[in-house]
């Protein structure tokens, strides 16, 4: 491959994009160009636009307005096919990998003709080989996915591009599942990639990543362009600036006397399902009026102490301890207890998307004594007064109790799950991933309603990948790393950096050496 | 083209959707008409009439709807939990069997209490059978489709054991055939001429019950909630496995009542054609009814008028009976369109 | 009696009849298999295989040849898949309920042009069914020849579909292109193949191979066609699917298997006749296929997207 020095054509421009989903404009007559051989960052927050737009530029979606040139040469829009003959390539923000089939079937799925006789495994097994040499992306190609850590299927995501001779690369949230050393050794790899020509989009709302591995960046805000700037040219207050446009006051963290323990956890090991990691000897403490910020990356088991504090689940060895009881699987007994649960993922398992937002407003006491009469028939006047009631005090935007809550936007909807979880006013709350996917505005009520109800005495366990966030609410934090959990430790004392060492397994692996 | 998801879902179009759903199936159907060589409209007007158009007609045809308002609501309340009973037609079977032990003289009450006495034992024995698939579903992942309707096959080649062994008939001259159900356990004829018995009101019962029921109650919140979204409603406390057995109880329930009205009601003894396929067609009235208990008592009536109303179409022209079946199997098709674009809009692109 | 069911093992007719038994169950597994691999839950099996069932008979018996009797048999199914296709994989609608909408309609749609035909047939008229063709040298083996390598041509077609569906499953594109439409679709789209397409192709040669199956009843095994004949073999063979954990060869073990069970159950029925009542051997079938899917729904890894339809460009 020859390198062209500089070449007066970008590689890839976008022209006046534009994409509107029903009423809302995901993408406002976006363009901006990529160059061979740089790293451009595609900056924004959850909902600006990002994702969108490499959507509609891999055949996904189809613009309404605009145009994608490679080379010069127009893109045909919708379809994927034709992205991938011009040299683009995406890995996506969740893998698009068949866990059941083998490293070598999932990368060369569709690069054959489909009605060949037979599929040239040796030719692949070799071309493999090569690539794993050259760019030092290494991976068993006989091995299922399934059995593949998240950083390897990363890997064979990449290898899937690069064996299709992508010339651009999109990267769209790449470390959000990674450990920082994992992050690490993927930027050595894009350097790599760059170096032979290729030019890469790298799509994150993480300052730090951007600033340090890429050589421009592009920000959108509310589906438009917001600015563009050179890496080195840019500063971490400005880009922030760009991308949230004005400022928003995020809620003020005061110091408090944590009181009596909420929640005590001895020696707990738990397995709770046999695909999510379990936990191993772990022990917490958390008091009235503390936050406590759990950090780590996904997948290190705090899907299994989420559904152990929820009552979905027990402990298969320890003492579990939530508010002055033994822990149970029965959420119904927890949250009468007082235990306060906003989960993970709000359409999956936070509502039920096509009842009434009344209807999941009293899912958690629908045998209680105010909603049901004879803890048998429900009591619809009641419902619907605390209803309205709910929606007001939580402004809640809707057509009212009887609309379908399917129809809600994602702040709205974590709004009505924290309406029926802190109208109890319950003393400890477990909150997992409370932001993920808001907007600025929605995020900075969710927190301010947290610190609220630790203000009025919960103890509250705060789940999050979002270190930023960690920092800014958390009394204390505590690391998951493969299922063990490090003891909570002032955020005051804590820098990132030293956080990220734990997420990585860094102390804890020194801990086993002694 | 593209799918969308509606911001709303009118009224109007789910009020719409059967009637249009059930048009779409004899716009379908009158191309066999057309091919058996017999005028459409006139074809489908002789179906009318010969369902609705006499007293008789009209007798018979809530007759027939009889079964089907319990089959219906059987598959209408096991489906809303996403439990796919397809097993009423056995559980048909289980109920008149049940109904056939106790009824032909092993116990004798007084009517008040034996007519209640031989519903309360066939809605167990529908429900018992349908223990194994729903705990093989529940606890082991298998298929409930699959075992329920393994053990329609099953139940009847029982039946047909019973039938032709040990509880023959001496009296039915060969034919297999048990012995009657005694006289304090028959449901009364609700008018002086014609079948229709004491069974109709039980069904319109019931249905009343299983809205009541899913409307009102906690079971019915929890049954929906556990049928749109597993995973929130155990999330939210709901015991998603205890949802479903008990669901599948209350629809094996439903199924085996078909049973003992059949026995009790109209034929006084159980023979092995007592059910045409009640348990499948079932399905059809469900889906027709969009899973609404109450919408089930009309579309049973539907179906019902449908099969009624072939019989005699198909005697006064050359369209063969099964002309009902087909418009039934068809319906099931069209309203899974026609409910569906209550929800969503279709985009050619 | 143990010895008796012995003596039976031993007889090549017992075997002969095993895998005249299992040619259907083999083409109706292999199927529902090819749908399932894609994704996509084939319940329109029963009926498919009634109308396959049919519609090859009478194909012949209104003066085609049998070979086009199965060609035309495959034509129908396909036909019946496309249907099935339009519904559980453009539109998204219920695989379930449609697979069941599909039983009920095409088995009456099955009756009523098997009526419209032959209104006035009070018996069951008969064609000339495919005749065993003895493969020379192999069929002169003891047992095994009679048993294997004497039976008609749509026999010998079944049991080579068997590596046929193998081979095109795992060593070509287009059988991989299908397994992966059954684990993630959204792999297979974001390759540049069209899911719908994948998915909608599969359902056709799936049904078109479960019509194969019924064909097989009417025009090789038996040479008329009545009501309710195929009572119950498409459900087995849903069940059969399960019990071979979606793998071509498991497939074929288990209906032999099966297939043994039944053909044995025939002659052990004669032996015992006088003490176990009919009903209970004709039974088994039913039976063993529950007891197959609790056996194997432990180990079973099925495919990651079975019963998940596929929307492009979806939001929300």
């Amino acid at each position: 491959m020859t390198h062209k020095s500089v070449s007066v054509m970008p590689l890839l421009s976008f022209r006046g994009i534009t994409k509107r989903f029903g009423p809302l404009v995901a993408n406002d007559a976006i363009s901006l160009d990529l160059n061979q051989g740089e790293v451009l960052a595609l900056l924004g927050e959850n909902g600006a636009g990002k994702t969108t737009l490499m959507n509609i530029l891999f055949g996904h979606y189809v613009a309404e307005e605009g145009e994608i040139l490679v080379d010069g040469a127009p893109l045909p829009p919708g379809s994927t096919d034709a992205a991938i003959q011009a040299g683009i390539g995406m890995v996506h923000q969740h893998f698009t990998l068949a866990e059941n089939l083998t490293v070598l079937e999932n990368i060369t799925l569709g690069t054959e003709p489909l009605f060949a006789w037979r599929r040239d495994i040796k030719a692949a097994r070799t071309k493999i080989a090569d690539m794993a040499a050259e760019y030092g992306l290494h991976a068993d190609p006989d091995k299922l996915v399934g059995a593949l850590s998240v950083g390897e299927r990363q890997r064979v995501e990449i290898l899937k591009a690069l064996y299709r001779d992508a010339r651009i690369l999109i990267l769209d949230e790449p470390t959000a599942v990674l450990t920082p050393q994992e992050s690490d050794s993927l930027f050595e790899t894009l350097k790599k990639l760059t170096a032979k020509g290729l030019a890469v989009i790298f799509i994150s709302h993480k300052l730090n990543e951007i600033l340090n591995h890429t050589n421009r960046v592009v920000v959108l805000r509310r589906g438009a362009v917001a600015g563009t700037v050179t890496t080195s040219e840019a500063d971490r207050a400005g880009l922030a600036r760009m991308m949230v446009g004005e400022e928003v006051n995020r809620p003020k963290v005061t110091s408090m006397m944590p009181g009596n323990a909420v929640l005590r956890l001895t020696h707990v090991d738990c397995q709770s399902d046999s695909e999510a990691q379990s936990l191993k000897d772990v022990s917490l403490e958390i008091r009235a009026h503390e936050i406590i910020g759990l950090a780590g990356v996904a997948g290190n088991g705090q899907r299994t102490l989420a559904n152990l504090l929820s009552g979905l689940a027990t402990a298969d060895a320890g003492d579990v301890e939530i508010l002055g009881a033994p822990g149970v699987a029965d959420p119904t007994e927890l949250v009468r207890r007082g235990v306060g649960r906003i989960p993970e993922d709000r359409h999956a398992t936070g509502v039920v998307g096509e009842m009434p937002l009344w209807e999941n407003l009293i899912s958690e006491d629908r045998r209680g004594a105010e909603i049901a009469r004879a803890g048998f028939v429900i009591d619809k006047r009641r419902a619907l007064e605390r209803s309205k009631r709910l929606i007001e005090e939580f402004d809640i935007r809707c057509e009212g109790p009887e609309a379908e809550t399917r129809l809600l936007s994602g702040g709205n909807m974590q709004k009505l799950i924290l309406a029926r979880v802190l109208s109890r006013g319950p003393e400890f709350i477990l909150a997992n991933q409370p932001v993920r996917g808001l907007d600025e505005g929605a995020i900075a009520y969710v927190q301010s309603r947290l610190l609220q109800a630790r203000a009025d005495g919960a103890g509250v366990l705060l789940i999050s990948e979002d270190l930023d966030e960690l920092f800014a609410l958390s009394d204390r934090i505590a690391v998951m790393y493969h299922g063990r959990l490090t003891p909570p430790q002032d955020t005051a004392g804590l820098t990132v950096g030293d956080v990220g060492l734990l997420m990585s397994g860094h102390e804890a692996e020194s801990a086993h050496a002694h | 083209m593209r799918i969308e998801t509606r911001q709303e879902v009118a009224l109007w179009r789910v009020l719409l959707a059967p009637p249009l759903a059930v048009l779409a199936a004899l716009v379908l159907g009158a191309g066999l008409i057309i091919w058996a060589g017999e005028p459409v409209l006139a074809s489908y007007f002789a179906l009318l009439k010969g369902s609705l158009g006499s007293s008789f007609a009209l007798n018979e045809t809530l007759t027939r709807s009889t079964p089907l308002i319990f089959t219906g609501l059987a598959a209408a309340v096991a489906f809303r939990a996403k439990f796919y009973n397809i097993g009423a037609e056995g559980q048909l079977y289980c109920g008149a069997l049940a109904a056939t032990f106790f009824g032909t003289g092993l116990i004798s009450l007084p009517p008040v209490l034996m007519v209640p006495f031989l519903m309360l034992v066939g809605a167990m024995a529908g429900g018992a059978i349908l223990i194994v698939p729903v705990l093989l579903k529940t606890h082991m992942k298998v298929d409930e489709v699959v075992t329920t309707l393994l053990l329609n096959f099953v139940i009847l080649l029982l039946a047909g054991y019973l039938l032709e062994g040990p509880w023959k008939d001496p009296m039915s001259l060969g034919w297999p055939q048990a012995a009657p159900i005694i006289d304090e356990g028959i449901w009364p004829p609700l008018l002086a001429k014609g079948r229709l018995h004491l069974g109709f009101i039980f069904a319109l019962v019931a249905a009343l019950l299983a809205w009541a029921l899913m409307r009102f109650t906690v079971w019915g919140y929890e049954i929906r909630a556990v049928g749109l979204n597993a995973s929130a409603a155990g999330f939210a406390g709901i015991g998603v496995n205890a949802t479903v057995i008990r669901t599948a109880l209350i629809s094996g329930g439903l199924a085996g009542l078909a049973g003992v009205s059949e026995v009790a009601g109209l034929k006084g003894y159980l023979t092995l054609d007592l059910s045409p396929g009640f348990g499948y067609a079932g399905i059809a009235v469900a889906m027709l009814a969009q899973l609404h208990p109450l919408g089930v008592i009309l579309s049973a009536f539907f179906i019902s008028a449908v099969y009624v109303g072939a019989d005699a179409m198909s005697r006064s022209t050359d369209i063969p009976t099964y002309i009902a079946d087909v418009l039934v199997g068809l319906s099931v098709l069209t309203i899974l369109v026609s409910v569906m674009l209550t929800r969503y809009r279709i985009r050619w692109s | 009696m143990i010895g008796d069911i012995f003596e039976i093992l031993l007889t090549a007719g017992f075997w002969a009849a095993t895998i005249r038994i299992v040619s259907p169950l083999i083409l109706g597994t292999l199927g529902e298999l090819i749908c399932e691999r894609a994704g996509v839950l084939n319940l329109g099996i029963e009926g498919i295989m009634t109308m396959g069932a049919m519609a090859g008979w009478m194909w012949v018996f209104q003066g085609g040849d049998l070979w086009g009797g199965i060609v035309f048999a495959a034509f129908i199914g396909a036909l019946f898949g496309l249907f099935h296709a339009s519904f559980t994989v453009y539109l998204g609608l219920s695989q379930h309920v449609t697979g069941i909408g599909i039983t009920l309609f095409a088995s009456s749609l099955s009756y009523y042009v098997f009526r419209m035909l032959l209104p006035d047939a009070t018996t069951p008229p008969k064609i000339v069914p495919f005749q065993p063709y003895a493969i020379p040298g192999l069929s002169d083996i003891p047992v095994i020849g009679e048993a294997l390598f004497s039976q008609t041509p749509l026999t010998y077609l079944a049991l080579l579909s068997v590596p046929a569906v193998w081979y095109v499953l795992e060593r070509t594109p287009l059988g991989l292109a299908v397994r992966m439409a059954g684990e993630n679709p959204v792999a297979v789209e974001s390759q540049g193949i069209d899911v719908l397409a994948v998915r909608t192709g599969a359902v056709m040669v799936g049904s078109a191979f479960m019509a194969i199956g019924g064909a097989f009843i009417t025009m090789s095994a038996f040479d008329a066609f009545y009501f309710g004949m195929i009572n119950g073999r498409g459900w087995i063979c849903v069940a059969l699917v399960i019990f071979a954990s979606w793998r071509p060869g498991k497939a074929l073990l288990g209906a032999l298997l099966f297939a043994g069970l039944d053909a044995l159950q025939v002659r052990a029925q004669q032996l015992a006749g006088a003490q176990i009542p009919y009903q209970f051997f004709l039974m088994a079938p039913y039976v063993l296929s529950i007891a197959a899917m609790v056996v194997m729904s432990r180990r079973a890894s099925y495919p990651k997207a079975l019963l998940v339809p596929f929307r492009r460009g979806d939001r929300v």
